[in-house]
């Protein structure tokens, strides 16, 4: 097998991976800190993507005028549509933002997926601490089925396209920098993009929770979450903005992905279980075991489906993860960082 | 006099702690041997290492002659040991009596058994022994309780009922009277001193309430860091100036 | 009786006349009347929510009991399906022997993987079973498909050896699925008035078995080795001190809900003798998760009934189309009945999921502890006031 050939899956494994890290960074966050089995996560993920197609429509919105110097074929004059954002900002801007729509989303997503955080832990959430996992898993599965179908309703069952602005569009030629021959390792302009969002959240992330006495708490928390509720520090207020958090960076996930994979409303869905194998396999309550589980896993998916490896084990591309989900948890009780004594009750 | 239990060079460390440094202790058979020592001295964690809840770094624990070190917590259990943990620890979803009635069951089938088609009301020797453990223990009245919802004291007298019924050779209570009320630990005392005469099963407590310790034991261990310090019959051990001042120079 | 105390021998009674009586109540509606559509007498759809009540069943005696929470079951019963529909093609055309080896397969499957899975606890076991389950799946799908039949599913054909009886399907169709030349398929309809019965052999098959693998249900709740499933869920490590092993209790429990699971694969091979992947998916393994929940984890009779809800939602609310809304609210004035078909309108047909994750939400938000669990608590809050 040629060099190139495995470089390429690496980078391949590595957008997947990412998505992969993010959402299973929020699932533990909320499972190690407040304790609850979030199956409406992957609904976060989906509504992000959603914001993204938001956007791109809320951007796209036009006047209609009538230019009576042009007609169309049954002989009317023809109607030019011009996006507000062309008329207010002028063509070369206005362009350009409907072509950025996707990257413009953050900053709609962000909000948005905070209050809807904050929204769902208060409403909500908050009232299944103290509950047996399965109430958490049959009012958050409830939660997920109906956030998917209020999206349906407004998006339809379809895949909606949100591409990648222009600029990003086509691959990097990344073969040639690293000495081979040109053409050989091409990898797409925005997965890179993709990639370097991803560690650009995930450190941030981290070093919320590094640097701030807000995340020490949380930290503490996820370690021994009996001992800093009697310390008398408001966990309260600290559980719903990490829920929001936590919310943030799936959507997050979401809207940078659709230009890898059209978003429809079962888009969640799939990447939740996944997720969970990630987040278990890092090891429970071990955010840096999340990301690296997501890596390890998603870089695997892409080994297993090369052509060469199938052929040699058939149908491995299918059952890769799943067997590594196994096989680590064999040789590693608890994941490959878990500790001892996290959520095993 | 036999030997029922015969501990020999136990050490146990937690990381920078040397929470058993090098403990010998000798009980005879059919005796109540009492381990007492300030707080933190190691007396729980001893127990742990008769159990099978901890492995110790060196040392053997004999029972019987047999070497506890290394068999499963359930193995230690059916070969005759039962423990009372200091904080209770009880099967809080169920109700008092099928408390009792699972330990009574693994005295009786052993580690396994698929019983599965057997009505648990059929089970009526089961039912009797362990009604009988819990009128002795005062708690006739409590059969159908859930556990989780009685007091502190109740839980532990629970609790040694799920030791008794299992008609054990070595009986290990770890602080039975703790959070009992006066009347509730005069009882236990009454109890407990009953079954070691008339049973003579061997029993291992441990206890700060000097007049329950006083009152049972035949012979007196002192812990102290992790040593034993002194071990002689109750009449000697007030004197003895090493425990004076194991209590009374430590941090309390 | 049957050695059962009192109140659990009442409730097998009640379950009894429920699921005989099932094929005249669950059709309350005349037919043709406005809302025959609510109606759920037919074959198809009942037996259904008995062969899904089963798999609950089965699977409330490993979560509701040891609180071992499988996110893998639905391999079981695709396993059972597969081995249902090969005794179908190579054996006989008589369900029996189909039942009885789907139910033995999924043991022995069952067995590997509950042997595995529970070297772990918690959610660690959860998605050990979830690996082994998706595993199951995609080689169902894919490298398995000489014995899975692939994609398309495994089914019986003309051509199929069927060593005992195949000389009776050398013309003609393929045989149906029978019990000793009693057609599965087979129906009495009875009319009365305007209401139309059926009752339906396949139908009484599935109930016959629910009855006994119901009883076999409260029995284990009410064994020693029940309570020491329940001492599992309540204090593992406890029961171990107390003498105990509990890795073979739970593995026993795990086994006897795998086998469950195989016996629902099996009947639903015998009422239709299609045999597909899909039916390993993870999706079906949830599916089970939430019926248990919905009814009552730990319940007898709620997975029953989480079962049937579930089932009848998936089936009678995504039937429910426009027109019947007009139908429904054509008593009311124009401008009102418009306004109540666009308010009904996204909770039914397409829609069902949404009514059903809304039932979810509900039911667990106001009755903590399923339908049966959360409806006691009510009873019980209900007559202590009373007794103050
Ligand atoms: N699993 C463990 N890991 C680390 N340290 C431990 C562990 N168990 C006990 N220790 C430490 O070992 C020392 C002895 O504890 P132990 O519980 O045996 O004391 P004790 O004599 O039973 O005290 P008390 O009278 O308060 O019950 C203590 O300092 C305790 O913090
Ligand atoms: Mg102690």
């Amino acid at each position: 097998m040629e060099l190139s050939a495995l470089l390429l899956q690496v980078l391949n494994g590595l957008d997947k991976g990412s998505a992969y890290a993010l959402i299973a960074l929020g699932l533990t966050l909320i499972f190690g800190t407040l304790g609850v089995v979030n199956f409406a996560h992957g609904a976060l993920f989906m509504i992000g993507a959603f914001c993204s197609v938001t956007v791109q429509r809320l951007l796209s919105l036009s006047t209609v005028t009538l230019d009576e110097t042009k007609t169309d074929f049954l002989g009317r004059p023809l109607e030019v549509k011009t996006p507000y954002v062309e008329s207010w900002f002028g063509e070369s801007v206005g362009q350009a933002m409907i072509d950025w729509s996707v990257p413009l989303a953050i900053l709609l997503a962000i909000p948005v997926m905070l209050l809807i955080g904050f929204v769902m832990e208060r409403g909500l959430i908050k009232h299944f601490y103290k509950r047996p996992h399965s109430d958490q898993i049959l009012v958050t599965f409830g939660l997920a089925i109906v956030l998917q179908e209020i999206i349906k309703a407004y998006f339809g069952a379809n895949q909606i396209p949100a591409p990648a602005p222009s600029m990003f569009i086509g691959s990097f030629d990344f073969g040639q920098l690293v000495g081979f021959d040109p053409g050989v390792l091409m990898y797409p302009y925005w997965r890179i993009v993709y990639f370097l969002f991803a560690m650009l959240v995930i450190a941030a992330v981290f070093a919320f929770l590094q640097f701030t006495t807000f995340g020490m708490v949380v930290r503490a928390g996820m370690a021994d979450r009996e001992t800093v509720g009697l310390l008398g520090i408001n966990i309260d207020k600290r559980f719903t903005i990490m829920f929001g958090i936590a919310a943030a960076v799936a959507g997050l996930a979401g809207v940078m992905y659709t230009p890898i994979n059209s978003p429809s409303y079962t888009f969640g869905m799939d990447f939740l279980v996944i997720s969970f194998v990630v987040v278990v396999v890092g090891g429970m309550g071990s955010l840096g075991g999340a990301v690296l589980a997501g890596f390890v896993l998603g870089i695997l998916e892409s080994f297993a489906s090369m052509r060469e490896v199938i052929e040699f084990i058939p149908g491995i591309n299918q059952v890769v993860i799943y067997l590594a989900a196994v096989l680590i948890l064999l040789a590693r009780p608890r994941g490959l960082l878990g500790r001892k004594g996290v959520m095993e009750s | 006099m036999t030997v029922a239990l015969e501990v020999k060079g136990v050490n146990k460390r937690f990381g920078g702690l040397q929470a058993l440094n090098d403990v010998n202790l000798l009980v005879d058979e059919g005796r109540i041997h009492a381990i007492i020592g300030p707080n933190g001295a190691g007396k729980s964690t001893l127990l742990n290492c008769f159990v099978g809840k901890l492995k110790p770094d060196s040392g053997t624990v004999l029972f019987n002659g047999q070497n506890l070190i290394g068999r499963l917590p359930h193995q230690i259990n059916q070969a005759g040991v039962s423990r009372v943990f200091q904080t209770p620890e009880i099967f809080s979803d169920l109700t008092v009596l099928e408390n009792v009635m699972i330990p009574a069951l693994a005295h009786r089938d052993g580690i396994f058994e698929l019983n599965a088609l057997r009505p648990l009301r059929r089970e009526t020797d089961i039912r009797t022994k362990a009604v009988d453990v819990l009128e002795d223990l005062g708690m006739e009245d409590k059969l159908d309780m859930t556990a989780a919802s009685m007091s502190r004291g109740d839980k532990r007298r629970l609790e040694m009922a799920m030791g008794l019924v299992q008609e054990p050779k070595l009986l290990l209570l770890d602080e039975p009277t703790a959070g009992m009320s006066r009347a509730d630990t005069n009882n236990t005392i009454d109890v407990l001193k009953h079954i070691g005469d008339s049973r003579g099963i061997t029993m291992i407590i441990i206890e700060h309430d000097m007049h329950v310790v006083f009152s049972l034991a035949d012979k007196i261990s002192v812990l102290a860091q992790g040593t034993v310090i002194a071990e002689d019959i109750p009449q000697n051990i007030k004197g003895n100036p090493k425990v004076q001042e194991a209590y009374l120079g430590g941090a309390h | 009786m049957l050695g059962l105390n009192r109140n659990d021998f009442l409730m097998l009674l009640f379950v009894f006349v429920l699921v005989a009586a099932a094929p005249i109540f669950l059709n309350p509606f005349p037919e043709g009347s406005t809302f025959a559509q609510f109606n759920a007498g037919y074959p198809d759809l009942m037996q259904r929510f008995l062969i899904f009540g089963i798999f609950a069943i089965g699977f409330n005696i490993l979560f509701g009991l040891t609180g071992y929470l499988s996110f893998g079951h639905a391999a079981f019963l695709g396993a059972g399906s597969y081995a249902g529909v090969w005794m179908l093609k190579l054996l006989t055309i008589n369900v029996i022997p189909a039942i009885v080896v789907s139910t033995i397969v999924a043991g022995v499957f069952s067995l590997m993987i509950g042997y595995i899975s529970l070297r772990r606890s918690g959610i660690y076991f959860s998605i050990l079973t979830l690996a082994f389950a998706q595993m199951s799946f995609a080689l169902a799908a894919s490298v398995l498909t000489p014995i899975t039949g692939g994609e398309t599913g495994l089914q019986t054909t003309l051509s199929d050896p069927r060593i005992l009886d195949g000389a009776a399907a050398g013309t003609g169709n393929i045989p149906a699925p029978s019990l000793f030349g009693l057609e599965m398929g087979h129906s009495w309809k009875v009319a009365v008035g305007d209401w139309l019965w059926t009752f339906n052999v396949g139908y009484y098959l599935c109930a016959f078995v629910l009855m006994i693998v119901f009883y076999i249900s409260i029995r284990i709740f009410r064994s020693p080795f029940g309570m020491m499933l329940k001492a599992i869920k309540s204090n593992n490590e406890r029961l171990s001190y107390t003498g105990i092993s509990p890795r073979p209790y739970t593995l026993a429990a795990f086994v006897i809900s795998g086998m469950y699971a195989g016996l629902a694969g099996g009947l639903m091979v015998s009422m239709d003798p299609l045999a597909g992947a899909e039916r390993m998916q993870w999706t079906a393994s949830g599916e089970v998760v939430l019926m248990t929940i919905l009814g009552g984890v730990g319940t007898v009779v709620g997975p029953v009934l989480g079962a049937g809800i579930i089932k009848y939602f998936e089936n009678i609310f995504s039937k429910i189309n426009d027109g019947l809304l007009e139908q429904w609210f054509a008593f009311m004035p124009d401008g009102l009945a418009d306004f109540m078909v666009t308010i009904v309108h996204p909770f039914v047909g397409k829609g069902w999921h949404l009514s059903l994750g809304l039932m979810f939400m509900l039911v667990v938000i106001f009755l903590p502890g399923g339908l049966v669990g959360g409806v006691t608590g009510l009873f019980r809050r209900l007559f202590r006031r009373r007794s103050h």
